[in-house]
């Protein structure tokens, strides 16, 4: 290892800027002539638009469906077999699905006037009435989102079979119904987009801010009927995505559109309130589940029904499927059982779409599986860590492949769970348990376990259905004059510090210093086509491609350093920045010089490829990584206000070998802080005619640095055996372990009281709600 | 999510202020702090014609310190309280309250007369003031008047201001020595809104035992003579009469009760009554 190279904590190179606040989002260009756009967007969930009536004094700078000539809507549909598609058009046209859906856009030097403009238009439509809860969505008779289909399915996946001899004969059966929030993303920077034309490149210029500048390309390309060579998409720094930029905006083919007509450029940045009630939500669903176990806790089978409330519309390219699929094929989690059946489906409501969140469906099925196994401990009379224990795959099984054939790559799942029980004092918090608090408060412990499948390789991705799959992840490492290394990678980093980790992969292959290392992305112009950063796949996907371009970079280096030392080329090899061959070396500087100003002093045979390499990659086999780990949290739960306090937080993490794990230790506790977000505090909550009720964050609550505890993460390295350096992805996990966790605590603390609750976000109201319920139940039996 | 377009009038004096307020018939808000205000305008959920500035009004930061009473100025950020910039001894209840008023940018603008004149239920001045008996002084184009701070919050979001009428400052009376105070609000997290506010001020010397309950769905609900809500030995809280109370301003949700009655107990607990 060098200094600087796999598994060294060094300090991220990006946030010399960051910090001093030089950073250089979306908001941060100011363009000459750059106007201002404001979108008029729809007031109800559902109706027939008849009209939009545009004051004549306006008729220049208001722009409605009428005028979007020849742009095709957006529709993602993954070839998946009774997938209906929907149409989602740039501005609204014959009907509105959702509140926020934009009707029209509206242009003016500056937001404030363009708002004035946008309060001038009025909408002539006829309310429909609203389907805006999923089960309410699939009864016979409710409303229809899309009246063509027939009903309001999206699709419906199905995994497993035959449950019911096992189920006959088990001896504990418990059931279980779940339901967790919608919710908000919220990175820290909205989305926000430029657009204008480059008459010199010739073309149509978007700075965006997105996970994946090549998908809006292409995406937009689609829509506006261009070819790719015509557009160029460029994402600056990116303040946080977590899924809310892993998609094709509506806004930006509309901005896109509205670029070309024009000879100036034009820019919209979304606002809190768009954020929050218009753009995609996030992460509700509804689970019955019921497991059946032995006496032994020894888990027999699972049975659940899941469904997805998916909003109106099918988003550009990660479409409504994943979410669905993820949990038919992914609810199992790490537990080996004999038997499963889940049919689940993405339902239409009149809300906003619902898109991947970090974690995607996975915080949801840890919860429904893990609420499964505490209740299991409970019919059992047994510890819920025994429960687990007792159904974990050991380390002599790896790999695995689980009840679904999902292969479980390489680690010690007990392993980890016995750090995790060891590091939370669970003795200690069972003996404290004992005497009562002085305050008056219930303490409870509580643990989740989670596999977290990452870098999903083609085969994965082709089966889920996705209009863009991603294959070969390419990289492009050149040797500058100067003996410096520029990479060059279509993932785009939006706060995973890649600029550092990429760095470090060359260096460890290259020994180049790391400051002379510099990574380059988020420009289509200059970086290889790529599906981007989402899934956790882009250390191990961009990583191993920077890896493999680097070595055969040093292979030609090489043949020419062996030249310059009239060594032979079979005997020289890179190492610290040189060439070395024998007793002799030159630095890598030296061979870029021979290469690009002395080339007189090249060997016959040279690579005429020269000192620039593009290489792909994809894992030996594509079937993803699978870090895995649990999380402990301890308590206290105030019975009279049904408040929460997390007391302490553990996460014992196996994410394979570690390029950095400082960064590592960022990730998993940015991500825990949105699993608490996710169990304790975040919900964007309808009315029953549509309306999202949280528009401000007065209403929409998310945990502050006073409601994070200090999180003490704890390592294990269980190299994957199929991917460069035995990395394995692990960018989400966070996010799905602390609802499981967090919801184990607290009924745990709830147990005295018999009360039990699992629907998300724990409010203190449902806290307090079900306290009583168990009360009365008691009290009448 | 920009305000509409407003005229903005920095007021010199207290009679400027109340010359245009009376004169605008209503077209005109008052703006301090701008900490409710300011996203109210961004949201554009109201749209006033003018504005007008009342942080340049030398009056509105003065305090004065009597043996009675401490009075503030209704410019006088939370902060400044936070930070014990008042004058004469403390009056230890508004540090402590002001500390936990949102969070340090929001009190470093906000205004205690913001806060009463904005009048949200869950907001701390609105509860803590009642709780401590104060009164406000309000200015007008033609008279000045006082009124206690549970008759100037009439509602939600509603104060008993007439057209004209600007707060000038709160007259807060200074407890006993011997006086005991207690304040606690129930938050889902720190800097929220309270879903919850005990408050309770125990002066037997001044011949005053105040108990209001905060954060409903209009003004707070207050006993001004808090020893019936005392159990029958004298010390402990009873909690039948507190829910008689909160049943009595229209509160009849079962888990709502709960939480305010744990608001309550821990206001009493802290104040130590007996």
């Amino acid at each position: 290892m060098t200094t600087h190279g796999i598994g060294a904590a060094v300090l991220r190179k990006e946030d010399e800027r960051f910090l001093h606040g030089r950073g250089q989002y979306v908001a941060d260009f100011r363009l000459a002539g750059m106007q201002e756009v404001a979108f008029v967007r729809s007031p109800v969930a559902h109706a027939r638009l008849r009209a939009v009536h545009v004051p004549d004094r306006f008729r220049d700078v208001v722009f409605t469906a009428k005028d979007l000539v020849g742009v095709k809507p957006i529709v993602s549909s993954p070839p998946l077999k009774g997938f209906k598609h929907s149409s989602q058009p740039i501005l609204a046209t014959g009907k509105v699905r959702y509140v926020g859906e934009l009707v029209a856009m509206c242009l003016a030097p500056s937001r404030a006037q363009a708002e004035d403009i946008a309060g001038e238009i009025s909408l002539d439509f006829e309310e429909l009435p609203a389907v805006t809860d999923m089960l309410a969505a699939l009864a016979p008779g409710a409303p229809l989102v899309h009246e063509e289909w027939g009903d309001n399915v999206f699709v419906e996946f199905s995994e497993g079979g035959a449950i019911d001899e096992i189920a006959k004969s088990a001896a504990i059966k418990v059931t279980r119904e779940i339901r967790t929030s919608r919710h908000c993303m919220f990175p820290m920077e909205g989305r926000g987009i430029v657009a204008y034309r480059d008459a010199r490149l010739g073309h149509l210029t978007l700075i965006t801010s997105t996970q994946f500048p090549h998908c809006v390309q292409t995406g937009l390309c689609e829509c506006l009927g261009l070819e790719d060579a015509a557009v160029r998409v460029i994402s600056p720094d990116v303040g946080g995505g977590f899924g809310y930029k892993g998609l094709l905006c509506r806004e930006e083919v509309a901005l896109g559109w509205l670029a070309l007509r024009l000879r100036h450029p034009v820019r919209w940045l979304e606002d809190c309130r768009e954020h929050l009630s218009a753009n995609a939500n996030c992460r509700e669903h509804h689970y019955n589940i019921t497991g059946y176990a032995a006496r032994d806790g020894k888990l027999l089978a699972i049975d659940c029904v899941g469904y997805v409330d998916a909003g109106a519309y099918s988003d550009y390219p990660i479409s409504s499927a994943p979410e669905a699929a993820q949990i038919a094929n992914l609810l199992p989690g790490p537990y080996d059982f004999p038997a499963y059946r889940c049919r689940s489906a993405a339902v239409a409501t009149n809300k906003c779409p619902i898109i991947p969140y970090r974690g995607v469906a996975r915080s949801g099925i840890c919860l429904a599986i893990e609420v499964v196994m505490d209740a299991i401990a409970r019919a059992t009379g047994r510890e819920p860590y025994e429960v687990r224990l007792r159904n974990l795959v050991g380390p002599e099984r790896m790999p695995f492949d689980n009840v679904v054939g999902k292969h479980f790559d390489s680690g010690d799942h007990p392993e980890c769970l016995r750090r995790a029980v060891a590091a939370i004092r669970l003795s200690e918090i069972r003996a404290r348990q004992q005497h009562p608090e002085p305050d008056g408060r219930l303490i409870g412990v509580g643990l989740s376990f989670f596999v977290e499948q990452g870098a999903h390789g083609t085969s994965v991705l082709a089966s889920w259905g996705r209009p863009i799959v991603p294959g070969y992840e390419q990289a492009n490492v050149r040797l500058t004059v100067d003996g410096d290394i520029e990479i060059r990678v279509g993932t785009h980093s939006h706060g995973q510090g890649h600029e550092t980790t990429f760095a470090q992969v060359a260096n460890e292959i290259l020994g180049v210093e790391f400051d002379r290392i510099k990574v380059l992305q988020g420009d289509t112009l200059y970086t290889p086509y790529s599906t981007a950063t989402w899934g956790s796949r882009s250390m191990v996907m961009g990583g191993g491609a920077v890896a493999r371009a680097s070595r055969m970079l040093a292979a030609r280096a090489a043949r020419i350093g062996a030249w310059l030392l009239q060594a032979d080329a079979a005997d020289a090899r890179v190492s610290g920045g040189r060439v070395e061959a024998g007793n002799g070396s030159v630095t890598l500087r030296e061979v870029a010089r021979a290469w690009y100003l002395q080339p007189q002093n090249l060997p016959p045979d040279v690579d005429t490829g020269g000192l620039e390499v593009t290489a792909g990659y994809r894992a030996e086999r594509d079937s993803g990584t699978f870090s895995y780990a649990a999380h402990a949290a301890v308590v206290a739960l105030d019975p009279r206000s049904g408040l929460v306090e997390i007391l302490d937080y553990v996460v014992v993490e196996d994410g394979g070998v570690l390029v950095n794990p400082m960064i590592v230790d960022g990730q998993v506790c940015g991500g825990t802080a949105q699993g608490i977000g996710t169990c304790l505090y975040e919900a964007m909550p309808f009315d029953a005619q549509g309306q999202p009720l949280a528009s401000t964050l007065m209403d929409y609550m998310l945990p502050g640095a006073t409601e994070v505890p200090d999180i003490r993460v704890l390592h294990m390295q269980t190299p994957s055996p199929y991917t460069e350096f035995g990395i394995k992805g692990l960018g989400e996990g966070g996010a799905v372990g602390p609802p499981a966790a967090i919801v184990s605590a607290v009924n745990d603390a709830l147990r005295a009281l018999r009360a039990e609750v699992h629907d998300l976000p724990l409010t203190p109201e449902r806290i307090l709600a079900a306290i009583e319920a168990a009360r009365e139940q008691t009290g009448n039996g | 999510m920009k305000p509409a377009a407003f005229e903005l009038v920095r007021a010199g004096t207290l009679s400027e202020a109340t010359k245009i307020l009376l004169e605008t018939q209503g077209a005109a808000r008052v703006v301090a702090g701008a900490q409710s205000l300011g996203p109210m305008l961004n949201l554009r959920l109201v749209q006033p014609r003018i504005l007008v500035d009342i942080t340049g009004i030398a009056e509105l930061t003065e305090t004065a310190d009597d043996a009675d009473a401490l009075t503030l100025g209704a410019c006088i950020t939370t902060a400044n309280i936070e930070d014990g910039h008042l004058p004469g001894r403390a009056l230890q209840a508004l540090p402590a309250v002001a500390a936990r008023i949102a969070y340090r940018a929001v009190r470093n603008r906000g205004t205690i007369g913001g806060s009463l004149c904005h009048a949200d239920p869950a907001a701390d001045w609105v509860s803590a003031l009642c709780a401590l008996g104060a009164e406000c002084v309000i200015a007008g184009a033609h008279a000045a008047r006082r009124l206690a701070v549970e008759q100037f919050v009439t509602g939600a979001f509603e104060t008993a201001l007439a057209p004209g009428e600007l707060l000038q400052a709160i007259r807060i009376p200074r407890p006993s020595p011997r006086a005991r105070w207690g304040y606690h609000k129930l938050c889902r997290k720190a800097g929220e809104f309270a879903f919850a506010i005990g408050a309770v001020l125990d002066d037997r010397e001044r011949g005053s035992f105040r108990l209001v309950i905060g954060a409903t769905r209009g003004r707070p609900l207050l006993a001004t003579d808090a020893r019936e809500l005392r159990e029958g030995d004298g010390r402990g809280l009873n909690e039948a009469a507190v829910l008689r109370l909160l049943e009595r301003g229209g509160i009849g949700d079962a888990v709502a009760r709960r939480q305010y009655l744990a608001a309550v107990a821990r206001a009493w607990g802290e104040a130590g009554t007996a």
